[in-house]
């Protein structure tokens, strides 16, 4: 430690967590290159959170900014998790897929322009059910066209992370980018103890729910891009190697021969230990293609 | 409401397809089987519970991983296999608890196992298959989005037994922190939130609601009705775009999704101006 | 879900908008936009029912020592008057930043 104390690093470091969804999708931009779509004063609002006497926010919990990222034409989309736990209604989830649906339709047009979507989500807002659920599916389809012409980023970032049908739309992404303190993951811990037990999964295990959802075990076994610390410039920095990256070769989610023989040689009969699985699914591990 | 009893995914699958077993190498949980529809011969799927299945928490109708990634397979098999021919039709017929819950699954990564099939299936309808959801059961959540949801044209028969929803009632009721009758009174006035097939049906997203008098015993004549309507919901979906957009141009939509609708025409025009 | 609304004396004209908040459990959002004449009109949606004095007796305090003709729009998701004011105040800042 020098006799000055924090390194210069330390003190600029500024926590991206700390972020309400505005503030981070704005930080990823290229300075002064952004500006909000159907922003609060818009007022398009949930139609189905006021009938059950639940106060809904004038964005929807759905943040859409449009501008450059490293020069390229961008649209970031990023979750609210402090507004009912980031969950998807039926305005936030077609502010989603319009976002994307309109950056496909500028690709074929000639522009190329890449999509991030910034997931803090327990999945569905069981308010609006199956309005939800449908938009996802919809928001799913919307990706699977745009990263083909650019690269669709999802980043997970913390607190809330990203679980339930929004899992699924990070499993199509073209990258993903998670902190530590991010977890992903199809079933949050409370849910699968509930429906099969304590034994299962311990809940209130801390440890275990990192160890099994969490950024850094998810890079370790190649189910995310990239690690990053809470740090925004880190952050946007990430982001920016991911759009000039340009589309992957193949997707994720297209490598199927290779997850299902993962899948087949697994040993059902105990659980796993984390770090031991991290042996077998090794980020370059020999069965790994090339992306 | 009835509970998820596991035997209407095998049946219309048997009923459909003449056969009732999975391919070779396959787990015995997902069926699979190529048979003549119309004048095509298309390409059935289905998840079935295995009581036996080598996951713990996939043995009742979930759909875990081995499902989902041999679901992803099959899929996949048909499209680069049609790659230079005509797009066969693909129909998933939809019975399916929920996702499996499970340590495993989510150390092994189900979220991605759960998008590599819903990616077959939506890249199959981008590629240009005809891709037909029957659903003859319940068809919840993630399952549902990994098998599916991605699909051109939606079916569903109009009885209790069927069920389209995100969560089950007695989990959501905890998670809203209401009771199940709090719940139930919601989902009357609410229909994006009923568990009532006929009220999901008002949302627009189904192409046709089918009436079958006992689906677990349907007779002949039945089952060849809904051949015939698969075959004009596959004629329906090759007349028109790959995309999804049909679920926001019915009429369903344009009565109950009138927020979506305004949020992708204000989207666009602020898009659009500098 | 309970809707309030309260009318104050204004005088001066605001030049820009401002949005501050979230709807997150204990917490509130505020939207503040210029309005015409010589009112300030507040329209409070909150999901705690019952404590229209306790509103008023917030913004009573706000209003002795804001006189922006504005249009105040709260989104609130049962904030104490503690935060309430944070987020008048804050409101305010941007919009005469």
């Amino acid at each position: 430690m020098s006799s000055k104390g924090y390194s210069a690093d330390l003190i600029n470091r500024q926590s991206f967590i700390e972020l309400d969804a505005r503030e981070r999708a704005t930080v990823l931009f290229d300075a002064g290159t952004s500006r909000e779509l159907l922003g609060p004063f818009d007022r398009v609002e949930s139609p189905w959170l006021p009938m059950q006497g639940v106060t809904p926010q004038e964005d929807d919990g759905c943040v859409v900014m449009k501008g450059k990222i490293a020069g390229q034409a961008a649209v970031v989309v990023a979750l609210e998790g402090a507004f009912q736990g980031g969950s998807i209604g039926e305005v936030s989830g077609a502010k989603m897929t319009a976002a994307l649906d309109l950056a496909c339709a500028d690709n074929e047009r000639g522009i190329p322009t890449c999509a991030v979507i910034l997931l803090e989500t327990g999945g569905v807002r069981l308010q609006e059910a199956n309005l939800g659920l449908a938009t996802i599916a919809e928001l799913m389809a919307s990706i699977l066209v745009l990263r083909k012409h650019a690269p669709v980023i999802c980043l997970a970032a913390g607190t809330v992370g990203c679980f339930g049908g929004m899992s699924l739309a990070a499993g199509l992404a073209s990258y993903v980018v998670m902190t530590r303190e991010a977890r992903l993951g199809m079933n949050g811990p409370e849910v699968i103890e509930q429906e099969n037990g304590v034994e299962e999964f311990d809940s209130s295990d801390r440890a275990l729910i990192w160890a099994i959802h969490g950024g850094e075990q998810r890079y370790a076994t190649g189910l995310a891009d990239a690690l990053v610390d809470d740090d925004a410039r880190q952050i946007a920095n990430a982001i920016r190697r991911f759009v000039a990256m340009g589309v992957p070769t193949v997707h994720r989610s297209s490598q199927v021969t290779v997850y299902r023989s993962r899948i087949e040689a697994l040993d059902t009969s105990r659980q796993w230990d984390p770090k031991e699985f991290r042996a077998l699914w090794a980020r370059n591990g020999s069965n790994e293609e090339k992306r | 409401m009835s509970e998820y009893t596991g035997v209407r995914g095998t049946v219309w699958f048997r009923a459909l397809t003449g056969q009732a077993s999975p391919m070779l190498g396959d787990p015995k949980s997902v069926l699979t089987a190529d048979a003549p529809l119309g004048n095509d011969r298309a390409r059935f799927l289905c998840v079935v519970p295995d009581p036996h299945a080598r996951f713990p928490c996939a043995r009742h109708g979930e759909v875990g991983l081995e499902e989902a990634a041999t679901l992803a397979t099959r899929v996949r098999e048909v499209i680069e296999h049609d790659k230079n021919t005509i797009k066969r039709p693909i129909i998933a017929i939809v019975d399916v608890k929920s996702q499996a819950y499970g340590r495993r699954e989510e150390t092994a990564a189900i979220f991605l196992a759960a998008a590599a099939a819903a990616d077959a299936y939506g890249s199959a309808r981008l590629a240009g298959h005809p891709v037909i959801a029957l659903v003859v059961g319940h068809a919840l959540s993630g399952a549902f989005l990994t098998h599916g949801y991605q699909a051109n044209r939606i079916l569903a028969f109009d009885d209790d037994g069927v069920m389209i929803h995100a969560m089950h009632k007695e989990a959501a009721a905890r998670v809203t922190r209401r009771s199940v009758e709090e719940l139930e009174k919601l989902a009357k006035e609410i229909a994006p939130m009923s568990y009532d097939i006929r009220d999901y049906a008002k949302l627009g997203l189904l192409y046709k609601l089918l009436h079958v008098e006992n689906p677990e015993k349907p007779s002949q004549q039945e089952i060849r009705n809904v051949q015939n309507e698969l075959v004009a919901a596959i004629a329906d979906a090759r007349s028109g775009p790959v995309d999804l957009r049909n679920r926001l141009e019915s009429k369903g939509a344009r009565e109950m999704r009138k927020a979506s609708i305004l949020v992708r025409a204000k989207l666009e025009a602020q898009w659009l101006e500098q | 879900m309970e809707q309030i609304e309260f009318n104050y004396p204004a005088k001066r004209k605001v030049l820009k908008r401002a949005h501050v908040g979230v709807v997150g459990s204990g917490d509130l959002e505020v939207l503040l936009e210029p309005a015409e004449g010589e009112v300030a009109h507040v329209f409070i949606r909150t999901s705690v029912d019952g404590f229209r004095n306790t509103w008023k007796a917030v913004l009573d305090r706000f209003f002795t020592k804001y006189d922006g003709a504005v249009r105040i729009q709260i989104n609130d998701a049962g904030a104490t008057p503690g935060s309430v004011q944070l987020r008048l105040e804050q409101a305010v800042e941007v919009s005469e930043r």
